[in-house]
């Protein structure tokens, strides 16, 4: 009943080409993730006007980002742009698509974050004639990192995972390098179970890491 | 000298301040009793420049707060305020809380800015609590960090609204002792308050609002033993 017979051995032979996919991987979502941080940001401040233009156009992109699918957005960067003839390559398909959808996320989850700190703090630390960037970047915004950490932690995984969708528009990440190898060999089965290992150990290390950053960053 | 002068405030079609004229001098410890909803935050929110005004000035010292040349930043140095809810800062240390705006805001180095903190600390009797987070502090202990923080700015004028309002009864006393340790040094104080008691002690004069005006100030005596007003009379009766 049970004939496959498993082989291994092209799979630890390509392990060098999959750990340097890994770090692919790793590169494009931190960049990724980098960027979605600051536009996340800045969407979050859009929104919280409430009117106009800004807002309007924030609210337009959280809304998509967080209501279609994730390789939708990425198809729209990679074959949606293309019919309009602006032809990205895949690695930027995939950076713009993971920028896109993750500051979307992002920007819910840093509104969530400034609501949650009462008002009183702003008039507490403008009364001490702080402007307001000071009282920003000096009393609100860290405790608003604070309330975002954990999600942020975990949007960051999510980008490292979802990712792989960019197999789909021809890059070759961690995914991509799986498939070329898989579909060379046949040794399908193989190649990605040991993957998805990798995936796994990738994101468990960033959630250590993130909780020995959070112990040290955050003292209350 | 803080001086009033015709002052209106509105909230949209809501008149709050009908036309205040106040003077506090230097060294004077004028407290504000009235009804809640009479106005009294929202005076001294337009003394500090937090909200706008729509008719008359506000004058501290020679700063006109209202003017558009005037800069706001500089002049909160000059008017330290507590708010009714503390506002510790719960992700800095309360040394931290203390010496943060001496810092950024008045351009000390670190150390000349530790240095005031952790004279202001012992000042409010917070000498053991220099590295404890906020959320271990009690209500009061945490309103007396507001204290030490606002003085850290070495204002000439403390504003207080409602400091002990929300603090259980028995932590009302420590903070109220703090303000009147502060009186006691000179320093000018416009307090809102709703205990007449440290009223009566501590002030110089007393203003009772009612409705968006001084409906009536005076000495203490004058205000509490002797009201003219009709008006102040039936407060009294009630807060009595
Ligand atoms: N930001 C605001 N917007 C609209 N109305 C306000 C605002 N702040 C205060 N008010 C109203 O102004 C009146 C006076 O408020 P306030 O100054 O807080 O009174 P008090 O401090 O004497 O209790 C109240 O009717 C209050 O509802
Ligand atoms: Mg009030």
């Amino acid at each position: 009943m049970f004939e496959y017979n498993f082989h291994w051995r092209p799979v630890f032979r390509s392990l060098p080409d999959l750990l340097e996919a890994a770090l692919t991987t790793l590169q494009v979502a931190s960049l990724a993730m980098t960027v979605g941080v600051l536009l996340g940001f800045i969407l979050a401040v859009g929104r919280m006007r409430e009117t106009g233009v800004i807002y309007w156009f924030a609210t337009t992109w959280v809304e998509l980002a967080r209501n279609t699918p994730a390789l939708f957005q990425l198809f729209f960067f990679g074959f949606g742009l293309g019919a309009l003839g602006l032809h990205l390559s895949p690695y930027l398909i995939v950076l713009a698509g993971l920028t896109f959808n993750t500051a979307g996320y992002l920007a819910e989850n840093f509104r969530g974050g400034f609501e949650a700190i009462p008002s009183t703090q702003l008039r507490a630390a403008r009364s001490l004639g702080m402007n307001p960037l000071q009282a920003y970047t000096r009393i609100l915004i860290p405790q608003v990192m604070r309330i975002v950490y954990y999600p942020m932690t975990n949007q960051f995984v999510w980008v490292v995972l979802m990712s792989s969708l960019g197999m789909l528009v021809g890059y070759r990440e961690l995914t991509g390098e799986t498939q070329f190898f898989a579909s060379k060999t046949y040794r399908i089965f193989e190649y990605f179970a040991v993957t998805a290992v990798i995936y796994y150990v990738m994101v468990k290390v960033i959630l250590v890491l993130s909780k020995v950053f959070a112990s040290r960053f955050f003292r209350y | 000298m803080i001086k009033v002068n015709g002052l209106h405030k509105y909230f949209d079609d809501l008149h709050v301040l009908r036309g205040i004229d106040l003077e506090v001098q230097k060294g004077e410890v004028l407290s504000v009793i009235g009804a809640s909803g009479s106005g009294k935050s929202t005076l001294l929110y337009c003394i500090n420049g937090i909200e706008q005004i729509q008719e008359g000035s506000v004058y501290v010292d020679d700063v006109d707060v209202h003017s558009k040349a005037t800069d706001l930043n500089k002049l909160r140095q000059r008017l330290g305020m507590v708010f009714q809810q503390w506002n510790s800062f719960p992700h800095l240390t309360a040394l931290e809380n203390v010496a943060l705006a001496p810092q950024i805001v008045r351009g000390l180095t670190k150390a000349e800015a530790k240095d005031i903190a952790i004279k202001q600390l012992e000042h409010v009797g917070l000498g053991d609590k220099f590295d404890v987070y906020p959320n271990a502090l009690s209500g009061g202990q945490q309103q007396r960090l507001a204290i030490a923080r606002a003085l850290a700015m070495d204002p000439q004028y403390m504003l207080f609204d409602e400091a002990t309002s929300a603090l259980d009864p028995e932590l009302v006393g420590e903070v109220l002792d703090t303000m009147r340790v502060l009186a006691e040094e000179g320093m000018t104080m416009i307090c809102v308050t709703h205990e007449m008691g440290f009223a009566r002690d501590v002030s110089d004069r007393v203003a009772y609002f009612h409705e968006g005006v001084v409906e009536e100030i005076g000495s203490p005596d004058q205000i509490f033993v002797d009201p003219e007003s009709e008006h102040t009379k039936k407060f009294l009766a009630k807060v009595r």
